[in-house]
C-alpha cells in the first residue's frame, strides 16, 4: 500500500508524520469556529442550504430496541422525507447495525429508493472493544448484507495509550476489507480524544491509512460534533488535499440537532475547505431528529408562517 | 375599609432554586414584636443541610468558571431586584423585629447598597489579592486567588436582612458557593430575599439559605467534610471553640467577621502560585 | 443537486429602523442639548450618504462647556460619595446594555465597520468598560494611590474616529469614577453615537454638567487642549498631535495622558499553532480595517515557515467578505474617510516604489463610499517606510528573521511601542519574547483582545499612561506624593 507517500507502515514513520503536525490552539480555534457560527444565513441561501442539508442527512437509528419495523419506517422516510411534499429531495443515507443491512436494503429497493445507499456502523461499535477478527467479520457481514458504507470507530484505548501504529493497522484492514464493495468512514469519538491536538492527529492518520470519510463520533457519547472540532476536521481534510490531491469527506454526528445547527456545519465547510465539499460525496451529517427541524423550516419559508411538529411524520 | 381577607405567603427553604420544604417536616413559629404570630417558617434539619451542600458543591464549577464581569452583573441584578421590592421588606422587617419604619429603611437602602459594592468587587479582587512576584531566577511567578468552593455561613440574628447580604455575597463574589443558616427569630426576611435571588439569573444552587435553629445546624455545619470553609459571624463568640475543633477534621478555614471589607471577601480564597521558566 | 454550486450568502441587512437620527445636532452642555452655530455634515462613509448636520464647536460652545463641568464638579460631583457617583455609572452601563442594538447601528452607519464589530465587540465593552469603573468609584481607597486619593478636577477628553463609542467609554467611565467631570469632544467623522451617549445620560439622571459633549473639528480640540479651565487632557489620536498637545501643556500644571500611535510587530515562531496564527494575523491586521493603534501591522516570520503561513494567509485572505458594513456577514468595512483613504492609498504606493511586492485577494467593492482592498507586501524590511509609518488602514508588511533574538530586535526597532504579538507553543519561549518587547500590551497566542480590567497604553512615542485596569485610574487621581 502507498499511503499517499506519506507514511511507509512502520511505527517509526508514523511516529514522525504526526510528530510534525503543528498544534492547535484551542481558544484561538474555538473563536474562529464561534466567529463562524455568526454568518446570517437568509432567503435563497437558508432555502438552498436546508435542501442541501437534506441530502446530507445519514438518518440513523442504533438502538438495541431496533426492530425489522422500525428500519422500514426509517427507509421510508429517508427516501420521502415529505409525504405531502415531493419537491422534499432524499436523505444521503440510511445508518443501521449491521443486522439490519439486509433489511434496509431490501425496503429502500421496493420503495424505489434504490439510489440511497446503506451505511452499516461496524468494528464492534460504538465502543470498538473487541478482537480484530471479529471486527472483520463485522463489517465482512455488513457488506454481504448489501451495506456501501463502512462507519468504523478506532480503538480509543490504543490512540490513548499512544499505539499509534495499531489504529493505523486496523484502519487499513477494515479497508481492505471495504475493497471497492463500499466507502469507508472512520470514526474517532471525538469527545474521548478530548482535545483537538488528538483530534488532529486522529485525522492525518485516517487519511494515510485509506479512509475516504473522517467521522466525529458515534453520537453515543457527548461533546460530539462540536463547531471546533469539525472545524479542526476540515482544516486537516483542507491540508491533506494540498498535499495528495485527494479530497477525503467529512461527517459530523451527534449534537446537530436542529436547522441552526447544520447550517453552521455548512458554513464551516464552506469558509474551510470550499464549497467543493457541499455535496453528500463529501459532506454527511450523522442525525434523526434534525430532519424533521429541516422540513419544519423548509414549510416555514415556503408558506411565510411558523409550522408545528404535527405537520411533519415522526418516522 | 373592606373585609378582604389576605393570602398570606408560605415560607419554605431554598435550596438549588427550588423551594422545597424541610424534609424532617417541622416547622418552629415565628410571632410578630407584639407577641402576634406571623408564620410558620420550616425548622431545616441535618438532612436540609446535606442536600444544600450537594448543591453547592455542584453549582461551584460553572459559578467558579463565570467571568467575574458575569458573576458582578448578576450581583447587581439581585441589588435590582431588591430595590425594586424595598417596600416589602420593610414592612416585614417593621413587622418581625419592631424596629422603627425609619431604622427599616435605612437598613434596606444599606442592603442594597452593600449589594452593589460587592457586585463592584468580583473583578478588581484579583488586582488586589493577586501579583507577580519578583523571584531570584529565570521564572515568572505569579499568585492568582481562587474561591475555595463551598462556603458554609451563619448570619447574625440582626440586622437580619443587612447580616444576611454580609453572610453571603463576600462569598460569592470570588465564585465560591454559600449554604447559609438565616436569623432564627427574624428568618422571614432571608426568604423573602431567595425569591429576589430566584428572579436575578443566579444559577441554581449558587446561594441556598436555610431556616432553624443554630445549635442544631452549626455543629453539622462544622463537622460536614465536604463544607471547605465556614463564616461564624452570627454564631456567639462562646461557640467559636467548638466549632473549630469540629472543623479541623477537614482543616476547614473558619472565619468571624465585624464589618464588610474586601478582607471578607480574600478570607475565603485560596492563593496559587505558578512558576514557569522563561527561556528561548 | 449540483456537486460544486457556490455557497453564496444572501444579502443579511440589519435593519436601521432602530435609530432615529436627527437632521441637526447641537453640543449636549450643562445636561441639555443646546444649539450650535456652524454645522458641518456626518457622512456614512460605506454610501457617502449624508446622515446629519453637526456643530462645530468654537470658543463659546467650549468655554460654555468647561463652565458647566467646573460648576458640575464643585457643587455636586466632588461632594458625592464615591457609592453614589458608581450607581450613576451603573445605571449608564444598564441602559447602554438596554440600547446595545441602537448603539452597534448608528456606529455602523457613522463609522464604516462592519454591524457583527460593532455589535459583538464595540458596543458590549463600552458598556463593559462603564460596568467595570462603576464599581471603583468607591473603592479607590484599594487602588494603590494612597488611602484617599482625590479627583483631579474637569477634564477635557480628546477621543478618535476609529473605536468611537469604546474609546468614549475608556474616557469617560474612568474619568467619572474617580470624581472627575468631562468636557469630550468626539472625532469629527464620527459624533453620533457621543451624542446618543448624552441622551442616556439623561435617562441615568446623571447631574447636570458631569459630561459635557462637544462636537467640532482640531480647532474645537485645540481650544480644549488649551482652555485654562481644564485640569487634565486625555487624548487619543496621531503620535504627531500627541506630541504638539504635550508641547502645548508643558508651561501648565495640566496633566496629561496620551495614547497614540504604533507599528506593532506581530512574531510567528516556527512552532505557532498555524491555522489559529493565520486567524491571529488577519484579525490582527484587518479588523476594524486596521484602523487600530495597536494593529499588528508587521508580520515577522520565522524565515523557516515563512512560505507556508503566507501561502495560508493568502488562502485565508481569499475568504474575507469586504462590503456593506451594514450586512451580517460582512468582515471588513469602509475606510472611515476620503482623507484617510488617501493616505492608505499613498502609504501603499510608496510601497510598491520600495520593491514590496503587493497582493490582494480578489474584491468587488462598492462604487461609491471609501473602500480598499486587504492587502500584503511581502519582501518588506526594516527600511522599508511602510515598515515604519503608521498606515492606519488593511495594509500588513511581511518581514522574516532567523533567530529569536532578531525577532525582538526588529519588533523593538520603532520608536513605537504599543502592542506586540507572539505565536508560539513553547511557554518559555513566549515569556522570554513578551519581556524583552517594549510594548505596553503584548498578545501571545491572540490580538486585538480588550477588557476593561486589563490596562492599555504604550511605551515610549506611542504614548503616556494606562487606560483600563487598576493602572489606568491613576490618569484621573491625584497621587500622594505627585507635586
Amino acid at each position: 500500500m502507498s499511503f499517499y507517500g506519506l507514511v511507509d507502515g512502520t511505527d517509526a514513520s508514523l511516529k514522525s508524520y504526526l510528530g510534525n503536525l503543528s498544534g492547535v490552539d484551542q481558544v484561538g480555534a474555538e473563536a474562529r469556529a464561534a466567529m463562524l457560527a455568526t454568518r446570517s444565513i437568509k432567503t435563497t441561501s437558508k432555502r438552498w442550504a436546508i435542501d442541501t442539508a437534506i441530502t446530507m442527512v445519514d438518518l440513523t437509528t442504533l438502538e438495541g430496541a431496533d426492530t425489522p419495523g422500525k428500519v422500514k419506517a426509517l427507509c421510508t422516510k429517508a427516501v420521502r422525507p415529505d409525504p405531502t411534499d415531493s419537491s422534499v429531495p432524499s436523505v444521503g443515507a440510511v445508518c443501521v447495525y449491521n443486522d439490519m443491512v439486509s433489511v434496509a436494503r431490501t425496503h429502500l429497493d421496493l420503495i424505489g429508493g434504490q439510489y440511497v445507499p446503506v451505511a452499516a456502523v461496524s468494528t464492534a461499535f460504538p465502543s470498538g472493544r473487541a478482537s480484530m477478527p471479529v471486527k472483520i467479520q463485522d463489517t465482512q457481514d455488513a457488506i454481504d448484507a448489501g451495506a456501501a458504507e463502512i462507519d468504523m470507530v478506532i480503538d480509543r484505548g490504543a490512540f490513548l495509550a499512544g499505539r499509534y501504529i495499531d489504529v493505523f493497522n486496523e484502519i487499513v484492514q477494515i479497508r481492505e476489507v471495504c475493497g471497492d464493495k463500499a466507502h469507508l468512514k472512520v470514526i474517532f469519538e471525538t469527545g474521548e480524544l478530548v482535545t483537538y491536538d488528538n483530534v488532529r492527529k486522529a485525522s492525518f492518520l485516517a487519511m494515510a491509512a485509506g479512509a475516504d470519510f473522517i467521522k466525529t463520533s458515534t453520537g453515543k457519547v457527548a461533546p460530539a460534533a462540536t463547531p471546533p472540532v469539525v472545524l479542526v476536521m476540515l482544516e486537516a481534510v483542507r491540508d491533506f488535499y494540498e498535499m495528495t490531491q485527494v479530497r477525503i469527506g467529512v461527517k459530523p454526528a451527534g449534537g446537530i440537532r436542529n436547522t441552526k445547527d447544520a447550517i453552521k456545519q455548512l458554513v464551516l465547510v464552506n469558509e474551510t475547505v470550499g464549497p467543493d465539499w457541499l455535496n453528500p460525496k463529501l459532506f454527511r451529517i450523522g442525525a434523526s431528529a434534525l430532519l424533521n427541524d429541516l422540513l419544519m423550516q423548509r414549510m416555514k419559508m415556503d408558506d411565510g408562517y411558523y409550522t408545528s411538529p404535527q405537520y411533519v411524520t415522526m418516522d | 375599609m373592606s373585609n378582604r381577607i389576605d393570602v398570606k405567603k408560605t415560607y419554605k427553604l431554598y435550596i438549588n432554586g427550588a423551594f422545597p420544604r424541610s424534609e424532617s417536616g417541622r416547622t418552629y413559629e415565628v410571632k410578630n414584636a407584639k407577641g402576634v404570630f406571623v408564620a410558620n417558617p420550616c425548622l431545616a434539619s441535618r438532612k436540609d443541610l446535606r442536600d444544600a451542600v450537594v448543591a453547592a458543591r455542584a453549582a461551584h464549577p460553572g459559578w467558579n468558571k463565570a467571568t467575574a464581569y458575569n458573576r458582578g452583573q448578576i450581583l447587581y441584578r439581585i441589588a435590582e431586584m431588591l430595590e425594586g421590592r424595598r417596600g416589602q421588606f420593610v414592612e416585614e422587617i417593621v413587622n418581625v423585629t419592631g424596629i422603627t419604619k425609619v431604622k427599616a429603611d435605612k437598613e434596606v437602602t444599606q442592603a442594597i447598597d452593600r449589594l452593589v459594592w460587592y457586585a463592584g468587587w468580583t473583578d478588581k479582587i484579583a488586582s488586589l489579592a493577586g501579583s507577580t512576584n519578583p523571584v531570584a531566577g529565570p521564572f515568572y511567578n505569579f499568585t492568582i486567588p481562587e474561591s475555595m468552593g463551598v462556603v458554609a455561613a451563619i448570619a447574625p440574628e440582626s440586622p437580619s436582612l443587612l447580616g444576611l447580604i454580609d453572610a453571603i455575597a463576600p462569598i460569592i463574589t470570588s465564585g465560591n458557593t454559600v449554604v447559609v443558616l438565616a436569623s432564627t427569630k427574624a428568618p422571614l426576611s432571608a426568604m423573602t430575599f431567595a425569591e429576589v435571588l430566584a428572579t436575578s439569573d443566579l444559577p441554581a444552587g449558587v446561594i441556598n439559605i436555610l431556616t432553624g435553629k443554630k445549635d442544631e445546624i452549626a455543629p453539622w455545619m462544622a463537622s460536614h467534610m465536604d463544607i471547605d470553609a465556614l463564616d461564624i459571624s452570627g454564631l456567639s463568640s462562646k461557640k467559636h471553640a467548638d466549632i473549630k475543633v469540629a472543623g479541623a477534621e477537614n482543616l476547614k478555614r473558619i472565619h468571624s467577621f465585624k464589618s464588610a471589607d474586601p478582607g471578607r471577601i480574600i478570607a475565603f480564597m485560596e492563593a496559587k502560585t505558578v512558576w514557569h521558566p522563561i527561556g528561548l | 443537486m449540483e456537486t460544486t454550486m457556490t455557497f453564496e450568502y444572501a444579502p443579511a441587512p440589519e435593519s436601521r429602523a432602530i435609530v432615529t437620527i436627527k437632521p441637526k445636532y447641537g453640543h449636549f452642555i450643562g445636561g441639555k442639548f443646546v444649539p450650535g452655530g456652524k454645522h458641518f455634515p456626518t457622512i456614512n462613509p460605506a454610501t457617502e450618504e449624508v446622515l446629519s448636520q453637526i456643530a462645530l464647536g468654537g470658543k463659546a460652545d467650549v468655554d460654555a462647556a468647561v463652565k458647566a463641568a467646573r460648576k458640575a464638579y464643585a457643587n455636586t460631583w466632588s461632594k458625592m460619595s464615591g457609592k453614589e457617583r458608581g450607581k450613576y455609572l451603573y445605571r449608564i452601563a444598564r441602559i447602554m446594555q438596554e440600547r446595545a442594538r441602537e448603539f452597534a447601528v448608528l456606529e455602523t452607519l457613522d463609522n464604516g465597520k462592519p454591524i457583527r464589530e460593532s455589535r459583538d465587540t464595540d458596543i458590549p465593552l463600552a458598556a463593559a468598560h462603564f460596568f467595570y469603573h462603576a464599581g471603583w468609584a468607591d473603592k479607590l481607597e484599594y487602588a494603590g494611590l494612597g488611602t484617599s486619593p482625590k479627583p483631579l478636577g474637569v477634564a477635557g477628553q480628546i477621543i478618535p474616529w476609529n473605536f468611537p463609542l469604546l474609546m468614549l467609554a475608556w474616557k469617560v467611565a474612568p474619568a467619572l469614577a474617580a470624581g472627575n467631570t468631562v468636557v469630550l469632544k468626539p472625532a469629527e467623522s464620527t459624533p453620533l453615537t457621543a451624542l446618543l451617549f448624552a441622551e442616556v445620560c439623561q435617562q441615568a439622571e446623571l447631574p447636570a454638567g458631569v459630561v459635557n459633549i462637544v462636537t467640532g473639528d482640531g480647532s474645537t480640540g485645540a481650544l480644549i487642549v488649551n482652555h485654562p479651565g481644564i485640569d487634565k487632557i486625555a487624548f487619543t489620536g496621531s503620535t504627531e498631535v500627541g506630541k504638539i498637545i504635550a508641547r502645548a501643556v508643558a508651561p501648565t500644571n495640566k496633566s496629561v495622558t496620551l495614547e497614540l500611535g504604533g507599528k506593532a510587530a506581530n512574531i510567528v515562531f516556527d512552532d505557532a499553532p498555524i491555522d489559529e496564527t493565520v486567524e491571529g494575523i488577519v484579525n490582527g491586521i484587518f479588523f476594524n480595517q486596521g484602523h487600530v493603534c495597536c494593529a499588528g501591522s508587521r508580520l515577522l516570520l520565522q524565515e523557516n515557515v515563512a512560505e507556508e503561513v503566507l501561502h495560508k494567509l493568502k488562502n485565508r485572505m481569499e475568504k474575507i467578505r469586504v462590503g456593506d458594513p451594514m450586512d451580517k456577514n460582512t468582515d471588513v468595512g469602509a475606510i472611515n474617510s476620503k482623507e484617510q483613504l488617501a493616505k492608505i492609498i499613498e502609504l501603499a504606493a510608496v510601497g510598491d516604489s520600495e520593491g514590496a511586492e503587493r497582493w490582494s485577494p480578489a474584491c468587488t467593492l462598492p462604487n461609491k463610499g471609501f473602500w480598499f482592498a486587504p492587502t500584503i507586501f511581502t519582501g518588506v524590511t526594516q527600511a522599508h517606510r511602510i515598515a515604519r509609518e503608521e498606515i492606519f488602514g488593511p495594509v500588513l508588511s511581511v518581514l522574516t528573521f532567523r533567530t529569536p533574538a532578531e525577532a525582538i530586535e526588529k519588533a523593538n526597532n520603532t520608536p513605537f511601542g504599543l502592542s506586540a504579538g507572539i505565536w508560539s507553543e513553547k511557554g518559555s519561549r513566549t515569556l522570554w519574547a513578551s519581556q524583552q518587547l517594549r510594548a505596553g500590551v503584548i498578545w501571545a497566542n491572540t490580538f486585538n483582545k480588550f477588557d476593561p480590567t486589563s490596562p492599555f497604553g504604550g511605551y515610549k512615542e506611542s504614548g503616556w499612561g494606562r487606560e483600563g485596569g487598576r493602572h489606568g485610574l491613576s490618569g484621573y487621581l491625584k497621587g500622594v506624593s505627585h507635586e
